[in-house]
């Protein structure tokens, strides 16, 4: 631990720390929409300029500073907040700034920052950035006005995926994401698991299946773990009138950090189709017809009984599925080994 | 291109073919010379530029026992001449003479564009054939470097530091200590790297050394590599350069054979050796970190520093990033002492600095001074003053898009680091353009702007968005579309961009805007206020009109009128429909009796 002295108060924090995360452990709010946890220091967006009274250079951007012992650091001088006010300035003038409209409303730093700093918009008339075709693929949308490149996509397909389906295109205010080449995301490398949309600071990556359906302020988010495969990700639903609308990682599970796949992330469809098993079936004479709990049971536990008689315990094995609980999996091996007899038992886990 | 020698010394007849001469017609001046020497006792070779870019082609003839003679303006027709005359006749063309040269350091001294130069790193361009080892090697090269290796790392670090010599590239940061912070920093190997992406408009510096003097550089390179404790170093080199790249090539192969470069160079103990990589066009790539990416294969983007390349640089390791124009100051320093450089300049800018001298100025090329020199005595000493006399100087353009303007008022302002920044620009890597009263200085902020937003990388917000602001700004001011506030934003629009942007090229992004607009306000204010420009460079501001008394009637601004704005009689005044007009400029351009103004 080492004492710093952040706006007037002194505090002890990590060592190792940038000054925004050190600032954060304490509780003091440095804005920042290009700084994630996850992610190794940009040093891109400029807002979380802050003084180091004292240094050569006083003005530093938190995200990439480390903390020193002794150091004397201001968040909110006048200096800064000009600067951090006149970077906002230049976002909003280049942004398309139809809240009412955004999915993100609510939910969007860009937002935040322009009403914590009072940031009136369209300080400067000019180009804009243009509205680009939208890519084709059923789960991602790109809103090429409103991104701010601030890079957390490109840098979590890159450092946290590993995936490096995107980068930046072009130079200057040309600047765009994109895969480069033609084909969209769906010719990319790309694996759709979201995690470009969960990192976007402001509306301009959204989820596909979840527009219009309802923003932060109009769902509840239930915390849950996803039900797909053995890795036991949290994750949160974004659930609405009884429905999901959406799914979002769940950033402090300990499993995934937030990670999540294309199942966990954008397969939720099945929880409200129409299709979906509500009530055991049994096929007879060729069609599967519904019966009860109790004549399932009965129809399982007699045919089991008749084949182990007929065939011996090896001709029977089970194959359970990782979307049912541990308990449930270790009952069913412990059936087929022991009053069964056999170890023909698997798991689609296994792999 | 030597053809045999012979027992007497034989007359040497040399072509100064660096792109400046390339591209005023060398090759075919060689291949007039190749023709009409053939089978004569003559050494014809090449050369790189001597300086005198504006007097390109140049060749020289080099007779045993007098001052080599240096002929200007040539071409394939006047090479017969020389060469009976001269070569053969031993008289020299006096018309097509513009210099002599007696002192091989000092050369042409009786021409005021040389004689308060002081030639270091330019010492061998225009002297040797780059290509040629052995010409360098009789210059003295590589006795730097050997005195390098027979002298302990830190010892030779402790020598640049005491000659003072600071960064060429523009930042000036103290070179001796640069290669010390490498030298301490942990982590194996260490890289060193020559940035040779030089991009300011109108410079050429670095470019010149490449093509003349390869191995000064490479020397340089090899010396800071014992100092410095790296094994391997890379020389980042725009490939818009395609004859440095070319010339720097051979003579790191040339090296290589020599022993100068490879494992246990001049049986030492140092192993070090060289990859040329070309940049791919991006004016950022000549700020370090920028560059280092794109070595790594990487976009070009900078990040930000701390921590500095000398601590974790190229691939993370300790690394030395500098220029050409530093490097080759170095074999200098080891061969003569570091009392050769530290004894020139001012009291913390040693040395010389090379420019490149253009613009409105009567000559034009390349200087090498000593700093401290002002900025009068090059302009008006070196450079002759007015291209044309009717014009008058108004102010110089220093450090490319990163500098700012110094007005005559100004001029004798010392040149080095801390002068030129408190006067508003930067010593930057050595462009010095020469404005007369036909600039525009709003056309120039603009045009600076312009470059400096299409170069940013996008990184930053202040630096992406912030320039195409203010470039947009100035696009109104300059048709005459700006309001009274836009001068006010400006202002405060620079502050955001200079503050808060993340590496150099945004941070200094706005100050060829604001040292015209310090010292130029007038300008601004008559094209916001009175939509008028002094200089008549901003066509969209006031309309073409014809001048009735000067009007003779020609007609010929009416055949180059594209759009049929002219009209009238032969013989008679024209007068022009300011409705049709397009502002092109062509009729004034052709107007033989400056009838046509606006």
């Amino acid at each position: 631990m080492l004492e710093v002295t952040i706006n007037g108060r002194t505090y002890w924090v990590s060592e190792g720390k940038t000054i925004l995360q050190a600032a954060g452990e304490v509780g003091v709010d440095i804005p920042a929409l290009c700084a994630d946890d996850r992610l190794e220091p940009f040093g891109a967006c400029r807002l979380c300029l802050v003084e180091v009274v004292g240094a050569p250079k006083p003005v530093v951007t938190a995200c990439t500073t480390p903390v020193a012992p002794g150091m004397v650091i201001e968040t909110e001088t006048q200096r800064v907040v000009e600067l951090r006010r006149g970077v906002l300035e230049l976002l909003l003038s280049n942004h398309p700034n139809d809240c009412m409209l955004c999915e993100q409303a609510g939910h969007c730093i860009l937002q935040d920052l322009a009403y914590r700093y009072q940031v009136r918009r369209n300080a400067y008339p000019g180009e804009r950035r243009p509205a680009l075709p939208e890519d084709p693929n059923p789960f991602i949308a790109f809103d090429n006005e409103k991104c701010i490149l601030c890079g957390r996509c490109v840098r979590t397909c890159d450092e946290v995926q590993g995936v490096g389906a995107i980068d930046f295109l072009g130079r200057g205010f040309g600047t765009t994401v994109g895969t480069g080449y033609p084909g969209g995301l769906e010719e990319s490398p790309c694996e759709f698991c979201g995690q470009c949309v969960a990192a976007c600071p402001t509306g301009a990556l959204t989820d596909k299946k979840s527009r219009g359906l309802g923003r932060v302020h109009e769902v509840r988010r239930v915390k849950t773990t996803c039900g797909y495969c053995g890795t036991g990700c949290t994750m949160y639903l974004r659930v609405k009138d009884h429905r999901i609308v959406g799914v979002d990682p769940d950033f402090a599970s300990p499993v995934t950090g937030g990670a999540l796949c294309v199942k966990g992330r954008y397969g939720y469809d099945y929880v409200h189709s129409p299709d979906r098993l509500t009530r055991p079936l049994i096929r007879r004479h060729g069609t599967l017809e519904p019966a009860s709990w109790e004549e399932a049971y009965a129809y399982v536990a007699e045919n089991l009984r008749r084949i182990r008689e007929e065939s011996g315990p090896d001709a029977l094995g089970a194959i359970t599925s990782s979307r049912a609980t541990n308990e449930d999996n270790y009952a069913i091996q412990k059936l087929f080994r022991v009053p069964i007899g056999t170890h023909n038992v698997d798991n689609c886990a296994r792999t | 291109m030597a053809l045999p020698e012979t027992q007497t010394a034989p007359v040497r007849v040399m072509v100064g073919m660096g792109t400046c001469g390339l591209a005023a017609g060398a090759r075919e001046v060689w291949a007039a010379l190749e023709e009409e020497l053939s089978g004569a006792c003559v050494q014809l070779s090449q050369t790189g530029c001597i300086g005198m870019c504006e007097q390109e082609p140049l060749v020289d003839v080099v007779v045993p026992g007098e001052p080599r003679v240096t002929y200007g303006g040539m071409t394939p027709e006047r090479v017969r001449r020389v060469v009976e005359e001269h070569v053969h006749g031993g008289r020299p063309v006096e018309e097509w003479v513009v210099g002599r040269i007696a002192d091989a350091v000092a050369p042409y001294r009786e021409l005021e564009f040389y004689r308060s130069q002081h030639r270091i790193v330019l010492r061998n361009c225009g002297f040797i054939d780059p290509d040629s080892l052995e010409e360098y090697e009789n210059r003295d090269g590589y006795q730097g470097l050997r005195s390098a290796l027979a002298t302990d790392p830190t010892a030779v670090i402790e020598t640049v530091k005491q000659s003072g010599l600071r960064g060429r590239g523009g930042a000036g940061f103290p070179t001796g200590l640069k290669w010390q912070f490498a030298r301490q920093a942990p982590g194996e190997p260490k890289y060193l790297i020559c940035n040779a992406d030089e991009g300011d408009p109108g410079a050429f510096m670095d470019r010149s050394v490449l093509e003349g003097d390869p191995h000064a550089v490479l020397e340089g390179m090899v010396i800071a590599a014992h100092a410095v404790g790296a094994s391997h170093g890379y020389i980042y080199v725009r490939a818009e350069y395609p004859l440095a790249v070319e010339r720097i090539r051979r003579a790191i192969a040339q090296a290589r054979e020599a022993g100068y470069l490879g494992r246990g160079i001049l049986g030492s103990g140092l192993s070090f050796d060289l990859t040329v990589k070309e940049g791919a066009g991006a004016f950022v790539c000549g700020e370090e970190t920028a560059l280092i990416s794109s070595i790594e294969g990487r976009r070009g983007m900078p990040r930000v520093r701390p921590p500095f390349p000398a601590q974790q640089g190229l691939w993370g390791k300790p690394t030395i990033i500098n220029n050409v124009e530093s490097y080759a100051n170095i074999p200098h320093i080891l061969r003569e002492g570091a009392e050769s450089i530290a004894r020139l300049g001012t009291e913390k800018s040693k040395g010389t600095k090379v420019f490149a001298l253009a613009g409105k100025v009567r000559h034009t090329g390349l200087v090498e001074v000593p700093m401290g020199v002002t900025i009068r005595e090059i302009v008006e000493e070196m450079g002759g003053g007015s291209a044309e006399e009717r014009h008058r100087l108004k102010a110089v353009q220093i450090g490319g898009p990163s500098g700012g303007c110094i007005p005559t008022a100004l001029w004798d302002t010392p040149v080095d680091y801390e002068s030129l920044i408190g006067a508003g620009a930067v010593m930057g890597s050595g462009g010095l353009i020469v404005l007369d009263d036909t600039t525009c200085m709003v056309e120039m902020a603009r045009f600076f702007m312009s470059f400096v937003q299409k170069e940013s990388c996008g990184k930053c917000v202040p630096c992406r968005e912030g320039t195409r602001r203010l470039l947009e700004i100035l696009e109104r001011i300059v048709v005459g579309e700006a309001e009274p506030e836009d001068l006010e934003r400006l202002r405060g629009l620079s502050e955001t961009v200079r503050g808060a942007s993340l590496c150099a090229l945004g941070q200094t992004a706005p100050n060829p805007l604001l040292s015209t607009l310090r010292y130029f306000p007038e300008e601004y204010l008559e094209h916001v206020h009175d939509k008028r420009c002094r200089a008549g460079t901003c066509l969209a501001l006031g309309h073409f009109r014809v001048i009735a008394e000067k009007c003779p009637g020609c007609n010929k601004c009416v055949k180059v009128c594209p759009v049929e704005a002219i009209n009238g009689k032969v013989k008679h005044p024209f007068v022009i429909d300011p409705d049709k007009c397009t502002k092109c400029g062509a009729c004034e351009d052709v107007c033989s009796f400056d009838a046509i103004v606006h």
